[in-house]
């Protein structure tokens, strides 16, 4: 395959940017979105030039480190990661435009790569639990219903990748938060913060200066691991019950 | 001014819910109930037109009349006005801070542009056409001032108002905007509440049923006297 790229270059914080076009050949339709990068930056340093900076890890779609905007879309066309899409979802002659995360908290650092710190802290600020260290209890001790379990699963299954802020026109993290809350709030270790927790994290959330929701739901199909669009719901009732308790502290 | 929730004092009860978003939606949420729950009275109200020139008129003159002789003439419809306009004002403050400090989340646009996401735009703008409207509609119905009918009947302003095309024209541009913010808003509203179960298609079927409803409902007047079913 033959690709027309344009990617966002900018080599630091202070630096202004600019998008750059390159031309690249003999791209396999089996290469995963990284590796086509990979070939790229290959050419690039043949060529004495500065490779792209992107950022990645596990490149099998479990730690939640890569991650750009792909034609205006979160992780390109397909509903996985970036490093899990493949060149076959696009076709020969594309013309395809990659950009950072764009968020007022994601400041790029370089190229396409940016700093989430602002996730870790709203983890900080309750994303835990208080659990006893030493040996492990035993697993059947604490029983959790079916259901709850299941939800409680599916939301932390959230790798924390930011493309729910990415694709938000908002530039909004409720959908990461609401994975967050649901995950811990349903489940019996989670209980002695679930008021805290929901109110800390919402609002170190707002201070870190993530936008509102405003029920789009563009951040649930952009989602690699689909997070549902109702954890937000959730999140929301929460939010309402943790108010409601006129917690001082 | 700069709009900075994240300088705000912490959320410690409903009282200070205005200082997180989440509490600021909950604020617009519920005003915009409130503003929707007239709307749903107003719009099956002005279907008495159908019953003739008197009915009407004896209708309208009732509303005055409403919690008497516990309240004075008119003493509802004052204070009616008073609460939608609490409603009004906290409703527009919540949706001009809170889009505020969303823009400011998103400081550099994307180049590619991707579809879908109109919801939010469509809120904005048919907001601000709503609150004209509500302006002139005021204007129009009740001070009569841009009407030209000659007498207080409301009736008659009826009449003569949407025997102006152009009036015909921008209530139909607003009931459009309104159509459009009950079918996102009234879903939204019960997930900012955190109504919303597993599964979000309850809500949203409704809220588009109550929005055809409330659209159709409210065009049907004009457009009977634009096409004689009532002069
Ligand atoms: C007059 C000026 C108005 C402005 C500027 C305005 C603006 C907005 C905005 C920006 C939103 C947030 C939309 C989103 O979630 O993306 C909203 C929500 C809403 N509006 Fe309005 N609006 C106005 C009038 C009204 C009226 C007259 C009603 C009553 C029918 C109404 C009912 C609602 C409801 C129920 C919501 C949902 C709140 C939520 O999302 O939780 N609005 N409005
Ligand atoms: S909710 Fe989804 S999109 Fe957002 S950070 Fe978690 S995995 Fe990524
Ligand atoms: S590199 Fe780990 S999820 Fe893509």
């Amino acid at each position: 395959m033959k690709l027309k790229l344009k990617i966002w270059r900018q080599k630091n914080g202070a630096d202004a940017g600019a998008m750059v076009d390159y031309d690249l050949d003999n791209v396999s339709p089996d290469m995963s979105f990284l590796e086509m990068l990979d070939t790229l930056n290959e050419k690039l340093i043949l060529d004495g030039d500065d490779p792209v900076a992107f950022d990645h890890d596990c490149r099998e779609g479990i730690c939640g480190s890569c991650g750009v905007v792909i034609n205006g879309e979160a992780h390109g066309p397909e509903q996985t990661t970036a490093c899990q899409l493949h060149m076959r979802a696009f076709s020969d002659g594309e013309e395809i435009i990659i950009e950072p995360w764009r968020a007022a908290p994601f400041p790029v650092i370089k190229d396409l790569v940016v700093n989430r710190s602002a996730f870790d802290r709203i983890i900080g600020a309750g994303g835990y639990i208080t659990a006893p260290t030493g040996s492990a209890p035993e697993g059947n001790s604490t029983r959790i219903p079916k259901p709850d379990a299941d939800e409680a699963f599916a939301n932390a299954t959230c790798i924390g990748c930011g493309a729910c802020v990415a694709a938000c026109p908002n530039g909004s993290a409720s959908l990461f938060v609401s994975a967050k809350v649901t995950h811990l709030n349903l489940l019996p270790q989670g209980q002695p913060e679930r008021t805290t927790r929901v109110l800390d994290m919402v609002e170190q959330m707002d201070a870190e200066g993530f936008g509102g929701c405003t029920n789009t739901g563009m951040c649930t199909v952009s989602c690699p691991k689909e997070i549902p669009f109702v954890s937000i719901a959730n999140l929301n009732k929460e939010y309402r019950r943790a108010v409601k308790s006129g917690r001082k502290a | 001014m700069v709009e900075t929730l994240s300088k705000n004092p912490r959320v410690t009860g409903f009282a200070t819910l205005h200082r997180s978003t989440i509490g600021r939606k909950m604020i617009m949420a519920v005003t915009g109930l409130i503003m929707l729950a007239f709307v749903v009275v107003h719009m099956v109200g002005n279907l008495k037109i159908f019953f003739g020139e008197t009915e009407f008129n004896e209708y309208a003159a009732w509303l005055r009349t409403i919690g008497e002789p516990a309240l004075h003439e008119a003493w509802y419809l004052w204070i009616q006005r008073a609460v939608l306009t609490v409603a009004l004002v906290l409703h527009i403050w919540a949706a001009v801070t809170l889009s505020r400090h969303d823009v400011n989340a998103r400081p550099v646009k994307y180049h590619a542009k991707r579809k879908g996401g109109y919801a939010t735009s469509t809120m904005r703008w048919g907001g601000v056409t709503l609150l004209l409207f509500i302006i002139w509609h005021i204007l129009d119905m009740t001070t009569g001032t841009v009407n030209p009918a000659t007498s207080h009947e409301p009736y008659e302003r009826i009449t003569a108002g949407f025997d102006q095309w152009w009036n015909v024209a921008i209530y139909t541009l607003a009931m459009v905007a309104l159509c459009l913010h009950i079918w996102h808003g009234l879903w939204s509203a019960a997930n900012t509440l955190g109504w919303n179960r597993a599964t979000t298609a309850g809500f949203r079927t409704f809220a588009v049923f109550v929005a055809l409803v409330v659209g159709f409902g409210f065009l049907l007047v004009p457009y009977s006297v634009v096409f004689g079913l009532v002069d």
